[in-house]
């Protein structure tokens, strides 16, 4: 298990004050007791802490724990782009 | 008419963070207005009532710490406490149940840290801030910890939130529109922006409020909670549940005046409207537990209100505030000293009005109110008020008999 995963666990945890080892990458946000609010709880502390934004569209898509890392791990890769590489057109 | 009693009562106050504790201190003098810690530099005024050492973790479960701010953790607080008090919830079913609390200011804690964060630095503010900030959230919070499906909300009428508040609910048990009701008041204000807005007003005491004195200098700002469960006679009874006082009338009005000037006719009118709820005289009365802020204009306001109810009696009328001990908590205060009324009955003792013994400071001999307490006084009135008068002119009047069956 990889650093972000580990990290998405934790915060999981934390927010359900649930014990970590209950929580598997294949985990499902039902499964866990995640409601809407949490996701958002969930979607602002990885976007404080690795400082990206995860698209409104994509979040919606986040329905298990790989989901979310995978997310995060998207939205970090953009981010090292650059916004230029990202989305060419922006400064067209 | 359905007679209406109080079986239950909580608090986190300055003065004391269980009813035993506020009792002590408020009999003892032991005024919870202290020097702020932290306090910023740039204020005219060094003190406050305030909640020391609240341990939010020994009330909150987790669901609830992720939600509730200061102000909705001391109304889960103080509600946990009148609701095991009473029994209620076991008593009745949760949809006849109502939940009625006041709360004028919302979440000023996580508000302001948010707003901070916002203008000094950008970027995101966190998704639980509107939950967070409602001035509900403490009702909401309250009515799913304990599974009161019935009327629920929140009023807000500046300094006299709670005192509406209740007196609602008590109408509302007295109707027979719920058979019991959790009401009161709570309120955290005091954060950076509200303190320099007080300050701006000019009518925050440099010193310690000291109501009625001939030198008083202002209110002390507070924070809190104190929270009643409340339901009919006949069913308090049956199951056989201790009662605490009974609830007899509540007078409400509007000045229609000035936005922060009060005027004694409102005042008056709510008086007398609580008086005529109750199908009481004045002459029944024994004791005020008055507004009493300590600012100049409240205080020689609500004597002459006094004065226009109460006629020539007013001068002889046992009065005190009791603010000097626990501070001015906004829409909370009402409901304080609603509990140190109640605890009067208890105790028969009525709680001195406290800062003017310890600053020697005199009655101001230009409100004509003789009787204002210097120290507690051994007595047992039957009926006594408790006033809230709010910025803007909103009153509200609470009636309160000693329980006789």
């Amino acid at each position: 298990m990889n650093q972000v995963a580990e990290e998405c666990i934790a915060l999981i945890a934390k927010q359900k004050s649930i014990p970590p080892e209950q929580i598997r990458l294949d985990s499902t946000f039902d499964e866990l007791a995640v409601d809407s609010l949490d996701r958002v709880s969930l979607a602002f502390d990885i976007e404080e802490k690795y400082d990206i934004e995860i698209p409104e569209q994509k979040l919606g898509q986040i329905k298990t724990v790989n989901d979310m890392v995978s997310g995060i791990e998207e939205a970090v890769r953009q981010k090292s782009a650059g916004p230029e590489k990202a989305n060419p057109s922006a400064n067209a | 008419m359905t007679r209406v009693v109080i079986t239950g009562a909580g608090c986190i106050t300055p003065i004391g963070q269980d009813v035993a504790s506020f009792a002590e201190n408020l009999f003892a003098g032991h005024t919870g207005i202290r020097e702020m810690q932290d306090r910023p530099a740039d204020l005219h005024f060094t003190r406050a009532a305030t909640v020391e050492d609240f341990r939010q973790q020994d009330w909150l479960n987790a669901n609830q710490r992720q939600i509730a701010e200061r102000s909705s953790a001391f109304a889960i607080a103080a509600s946990r406490q009148a609701v095991q008090q009473s029994g209620l919830v076991t008593a009745y079913p949760g949809d006849s149940i109502a939940i009625i609390f006041g709360c004028s200011t919302g979440g000023r804690t996580t508000e302001d840290q948010e707003s901070e964060k916002l203008y000094t630095r950008g970027g995101r503010i966190h998704p639980l801030t509107v939950p967070r900030v409602m001035a509900s959230a403490g009702t909401s919070l309250v009515s799913m910890e304990h599974g009161i499906t019935g009327p629920a909300f929140t009023i807000t009428t500046a300094c006299a939130s709670g005192t509406h508040a209740i007196g609602l609910a008590f109408h509302m048990v007295r109707s027979g529109a719920v058979k019991a009701a959790v009401t009161g008041a709570h309120e955290a204000p005091l954060t950076y922006v509200f303190l320099k807005a007080w300050d701006s007003l000019h009518v925050v005491s440099p010193t310690a409020c000291r109501p009625f004195a001939v030198d008083r200098d202002g209110m002390t700002l507070a924070e809190g909670a104190a929270i009643f469960a409340i339901e009919a006679l006949d069913s308090a009874q049956s199951r056989g549940a201790e009662i605490l006082a009974e609830i007899v009338g509540f007078g409400m009005s509007s000045d229609a005046h000035h936005i922060t000037q009060p005027n004694p006719a409102g005042p008056a009118a709510a008086m007398q409207r609580a008086l005529d709820d109750a199908t009481a005289s004045p002459g029944e009365v024994g004791y005020i537990n008055a507004h009493g802020t300590g600012t100049v204009a409240n205080d020689r306001v609500e004597a002459d209100a006094i004065h226009r109810v109460f006629g020539e009696r007013a001068r002889t009328l046992a009065i005190s505030s009791t603010k000097g001990l626990h501070g001015h908590a906004m829409g909370a205060s009402g409901a304080m000293e609603l509990l140190a009324t109640v605890l009067a009955f208890r105790s028969n003792l009525l709680p001195a009005n406290a800062g003017l013994a310890e600053t020697l400071s005199q009655v101001d001999p230009t409100i004509h109110l003789d009787h204002i307490l210097l120290q507690n006084k051994p007595a047992s009135p039957s009926l006594v008020l408790s006033s809230s008068f709010a910025f803007g002119g909103l009153n509200a009047v609470l009636a309160v008999r000693r329980f006789e069956p």
